[in-house]
């Protein structure tokens, strides 16, 4: 298992958002965390790579212990990608300079390899002409596509993907999508909060659906979607389906 | 008229003095805005730790300085040092005295600044694997600097004027040397080369602020 969470709890002052998750994922695998608003989903992720410090469990991500006070957690983190809803990409650098940025002050690299890295990157999610763009210069769906660039430069073993379609136009979610199918298809390892359910159906290998900071069931996309076990899954997916 | 204010003469004459001190007052803010943005960085960078143990004394230090008339706290340490054992001369003390104070009014613009930057460029960089201070250095500061850069031009702006103070201590700097040129010509002349040597030097800073904060107004519009 290259992702292993055990018995996650998270504590924001009085609320009790995570209740005891495990999660394992195997390598190469395509695992999509479903479920209501509040449900605990991004916070889970964001546990995986303590942008978010559990409150108890443990996490282990490539044989790394990520709890451990003597992790070096910078080093760890270079080992798993993450995309935010907000892309959150450096609005005063270029898409290159995105890019770039952590291969030169984490991994080391020096400008020259950094920037060959960086442009090799850009050309994976077809962005390559737009290296010299500033964010604000980009459509959302190119941002977006530009902030995984940012994350794969680093050749992580896992890619975190929390809503990364949820704050773009319809119209520009298509090439978003795609870019993580072909993603998928080099074999990355991706856990993915998301409610593109068609996605889900056609590229998931399991579907993990949370309420109420646990995991209620998960399985193969076809099993939850056509026959969830339990009532809250039930509801859940007919309301989505509905939109 | 021009005999009293503009005498030519006067104005040859007291020329190198005049103009000595305005050298000293080019270097005298070319310590103090530095060493005042040095200490506003620290405590900008300390307002974000959560402790209450570096809160507490943090907001209390700020507080104090920025309540304190520089001028009083220049003739306090001018005044009261020697008596502490430390013999400092003005140029140190007026050094000393905006660090505490100019430093207390940068701490704030580029807290704010800092404030300005969503959270999620930190986690952003974090999660690539840069340091907290990295995140900093290369994410939040450029772009915290960038939206207060109309405040740290204008507190810039107050801090070349303020060191005209340094002449209560006997620094030679623009002011201090052209009272010394009036008391010997018994002309207020050097005095108006004085002001107009300011204006000179600060208008175009005047000019470039009211450019940053047209251009502010209309970003945000």
């Amino acid at each position: 298992m290259i992702v292993s969470a055990k018995g996650i709890h998270k504590h924001f002052g009085h609320l009790h958002v995570l209740k005891g998750v495990d999660l394992e994922v195997a390598e190469r695998e395509l695992v999509f965390v479903i479920g209501p608003s509040g449900s605990g989903k991004s916070t889970l992720l964001r546990c995986l790579n303590r942008l978010e410090q559990p409150s108890a469990g443990s996490v282990t991500v490539d044989g790394i212990d990520m709890l451990a006070p003597a992790t070096d957690i910078n080093h760890a983190r270079q080992r798993i990608g993450m995309v935010f809803q907000s892309f959150n990409l450096y609005p005063h650098m270029t898409a290159l300079g995105n890019v770039a940025l952590a291969l030169r002050k984490v991994a080391g690299k020096s400008r020259a390899e950094a920037d060959a890295l960086g442009l090799a990157a850009l050309e994976r999610v077809g962005l390559a002409d737009r290296a010299t763009h500033r964010p604000l210069e980009l459509s959302g769906g190119q941002q977006q596509r530009v902030a995984i660039a940012r994350a794969i430069a680093l050749e992580p073993r896992v890619m975190l993907f929390d809503e990364p379609t949820s704050a773009l136009d319809p119209e520009l979610v298509g090439s978003v999508l795609a870019v993580m199918r072909s993603l998928r298809e080099s074999g990355m390892t991706m856990i993915v909060v998301s409610h593109e359910m068609a996605f889900a159906r056609n590229a998931a290998d399991r579907v993990v659906f949370m309420d109420d900071g646990l995991i209620l069931e998960q399985g193969p996309p076809a099993a939850i979607f056509e026959n969830p076990a339990h009532e809250r899954t039930r509801a859940f997916i007919g309301q989505i389906q509905r939109h | 008229m021009i005999q009293s204010f503009f005498n030519p003469e006067i104005i040859v004459a007291a020329m190198p003095i005049v103009l000595a001190g305005l050298f000293n007052t080019i270097l005298l803010s070319l310590i103090v805005v530095p060493l005042g943005l040095a200490g506003g960085l620290v405590l900008a960078m300390l307002a974000s730790v959560k402790s209450p143990l570096v809160r507490w004394p943090l907001m209390a230090w700020v507080d104090f300085f920025r309540a304190f008339p520089p001028l009083v706290l220049l003739v306090l340490l001018f005044a009261g040092l020697p008596f502490a054992g430390l013999e400092l001369g003005g140029f140190a003390c007026v050094a000393i005295a905006f660090f505490l104070n100019t430093g207390s009014y940068y701490g704030e613009i580029l807290r704010a600044g800092i404030d300005s930057v969503p959270h999620g460029q930190v986690e952003a960089a974090r999660s690539t694997g840069l340091s907290g201070l990295q995140a900093m250095g290369y994410i939040v500061l450029p772009q915290a600097v960038r939206n207060v850069l109309p405040d740290l031009l204008s507190n810039t702006l107050e801090v070349v004027k303020l060191t005209s103070l340094g002449s209560v201590v006997a620094v030679p700097e623009l002011l201090y040397q052209a009272r010394q040129a009036q008391s010997i010509t018994y002309n207020p002349t050097p005095i108006v080369m004085a002001a107009v040597i300011y204006f000179l030097i600060l208008w175009p800073l005047v000019r470039l602020l009211s450019r940053l904060e047209n251009r502010a107004l209309a970003g945000r519009g």
